[in-house]
């Protein structure tokens, strides 16, 4: 009999760095995301791939899509939907916001024990912050073990998962128990296409803050079906230390952010003088474009 | 107590560039801050490292050695890492940003409930101010990462939490290695109350680490020379530029045709593209096979003799000169003016 699992898939929404404009940055030096476009973290849909590889592998797989954000990231749910995914649930809270990896990981981690996973799957990083830390941490949290840069989940036998590994100058291949937690590299297969079934099953998936949010409730008879509610879970839905979330859970702080949009090229000329090369090279040192 | 204790990471028996280059970082970091500078080295049979880690100036080498420990593994690294930092209680704790130290500071920082910081690209110490609280906080790492798909420079601190914590790209900082070693002392790690079978669920069934090859792709600096550097021989400053700087040296078509450097290294059309954030163009006059391979570059500065060459229209600065003047000129200014 081949058995099936349960697997959370993290994902994040993210700004889209590569479309960064003025107002991306807020006074306190947080990421203003009202002001960017929102796209589904890169390396999570290589993650959500991999679950999904999973489901068809072993029939009766359950892959689920946890994100933490505002409202707007229902739309992860939703896409996790539109690609084969099962369900989801949004991570949405007052209480979480201005979290750091260690606030955010501290979140993800509570939900997750509510969930209880075989396998956790996340990208390796977040395309805003590049940290890769949210995947290590949430196994430290739950005490799991972590297999990070995964480039292929190759097999589950049993209890445990071998799992190819990608880094900097070659390749590792592990072996481990569950639960684990997982993080994916971006060298990883890309995710499948949305299929159009699933489109048009999930396209109407709601959170009930959207649905109470939509003036003409177009579609409340819809939201009726229990298949369409992304649920919305909070802090009081997940327990947990109220000072671990969001701020006062995050021991790092930003002090300061350094706009480094490159001006249009203006060549200026310099001499081959010490004075001409000193001057240069303090500007090098002090724009950090040399350490 | 109040020390710096970096990660030592080795490959192949050998101790990795970004541990040495973290040593050389924190060593000026510990005498700014008049506390000690001291290493965890974790493996099978490394005590022979220890004396390297000493002529770059750690005065106290924390050891941990067992057969099990020939390979990295996050778990037992993690619990012999946590579990030295809560008796040390080290004030600064440094690791590669490598697959190794991005895997494992991680995971220590939450157990610790310490800040952690990706990918670092300059540390400084500095004072902070907070002024809802109306406290100030004396001598933090300041930890300084581009973010936001590199749109921005943040400079992050941990006000209360210690370790503070960071991992450095490898190859953005200077290594360099005391003429002679300081006195040091080991700290012999008794491992049987540290780590324990649960930390060996995760075995690793293969492994194939290649060499390190020329890769000059990655690296944050390229020095490029062109024909115009003349020689093999006057590449050197090149190179020893581009070590003094933290980074790698290209080579334009012409200059790799006339035997002045590998082709591994050439950049262009018919060679590697590259997105440094500071490409210095020696002795390359730009034509556009070899533009096409670096004018994504965040700063390109050129050096050339013929003030007219197409490459200075490109340049963000252009400095006209004798390349034998110009690079000891620079490798000088820069070592009085980096930290």
């Amino acid at each position: 009999m081949t058995k099936a699992f349960k697997i959370v898939v993290l994902a994040k929404q993210v700004p889209d760095t590569r479309n960064v404009g003025k107002n991306a940055m807020k006074e306190d030096g947080t990421v203003n995301r009202a002001a960017l476009p929102a796209i589904f973290n890169p390396e999570d849909m290589n993650a959500l791939e991999q679950a999904l590889r999973i489901k068809d592998k072993f029939p009766g797989t359950e892959v689920l899509l946890l994100t933490m954000g505002p409202g707007r990231a229902a739309d992860i749910i939703r896409e996790g939907f539109f690609r084969g995914a099962d369900g989801g649930v949004l991570l949405t809270d007052r209480k979480f916001a201005g979290a750091d990896t260690l606030a955010t990981s501290y979140a993800l981690s509570m939900a997750i024990r509510k969930i209880q996973p075989d396998i956790i799957i996340a990208g390796r990083q977040a395309i805003d912050g590049d940290t890769a830390q949210v995947g290590p941490q949430v196994a430290e949290k739950l005490e799991y073990p972590q297999i990070t840069y995964a480039e292929d989940i190759m097999d589950i036998k049993g209890g445990k998962i071998t799992v190819k590994r990608r880094l900097e100058r070659g390749i590792e291949i592990v072996k481990s128990t569950m639960p684990v937690v997982i993080t994916v590299h971006a060298t990883a297969p890309d995710c499948r296409p949305r299929n159009a079934k699933q489109l048009m099953k999930f396209k109407h998936a709601r959170t009930l803050t959207e649905e109470q949010d939509n003036e003409h409730n177009s579609y409340l008879p819809l939201y009726t079906m229990d298949y369409l509610k992304i649920p919305e879970w909070g802090v009081n839905d997940i327990g947990g230390d109220e000072k671990n979330y969001g701020l006062s859970g995050s021991p790092t702080k930003v002090k300061k952010i350094e706009n480094i949009v490159f001006q249009a090229k203006e060549s200026k000329k310099l001499t081959s003088s010490a004075e001409d090369i000193e001057l240069l090279m303090q500007e090098l040192i002090s724009s950090h474009t040399i350490g | 107590m109040n020390n710096i204790i970096v990660f030592i990471e080795t490959e192949n028996g050998k101790i990795c560039d970004v541990s040495l280059e973290l040593l050389t970082k924190a060593r000026g970091l510990s005498s700014q801050l008049g506390c000690s500078l001291e290493a965890l080295l974790i493996g099978n049979e490394v005590n022979n490292l220890v004396q390297e880690l000493a002529s770059y100036g750690a005065t106290r080498i924390h050891l941990a050695q067992d057969k099990r420990l020939s390979n990295y593994l996050t778990l037992p690294f993690s619990s012999i890492a946590i579990s030295l930092f809560r008796k040390e209680q080290p004030q600064i704790a440094l690791f590669g940003a490598t697959s190794v130290g991005r895997d494992l500071a991680p995971r220590v920082s939450s157990a610790l409930g310490s800040g952690l910081t990706a990918d670092c690209t300059s540390l400084e110490i500095g004072s902070h101010t907070d002024a809802k609280a109306g406290k100030t906080y004396e001598n933090l790492l300041y930890q300084i990462r581009p973010a936001f798909g590199g749109n921005i420079i943040a400079t992050i601190i941990n006000p209360d939490c210690r370790p503070q914590m960071a991992t450095v790209r490898e190859g953005v900082m200077k290594r360099e290695p005391l003429s002679k070693p300081v006195e040091y002392t080991v700290n012999n790690i008794d491992l049987s109350d540290v780590i324990s079978n649960v930390d060996f669920v995760v075995e690793i069934i293969e492994r194939q680490i290649e060499e390190r090859k020329i890769d000059i792709k990655g690296s944050p600096v390229i020095i490029a020379g062109g024909f115009g550097v003349g020689s093999k021989e006057n590449f050197k400053l090149l190179f020893e530029l581009a070590h003094v700087l933290g980074g790698e040296v290209g080579a334009s078509r012409a200059a790799v045709d006339a035997g002045f450097a590998d082709h591994a290294r050439q950049i262009g059309q018919t060679g590697v593209t590259v997105r440094p954030k500071l490409y210095i163009a020696v002795g390359i006059s730009g034509q556009i096979q070899h533009t096409a391979g670096m004018d994504q570059s965040a700063m390109v500065i050129s050096i050339n003799n013929d003030p007219s060459a197409p490459i200075n229209q490109l340049a963000d600065y252009a400095i006209v000169g004798d390349l034998n003047e110009v690079i000891p000129r620079m490798i000088k200014s820069y070592k009085k003016n980096s930290k």
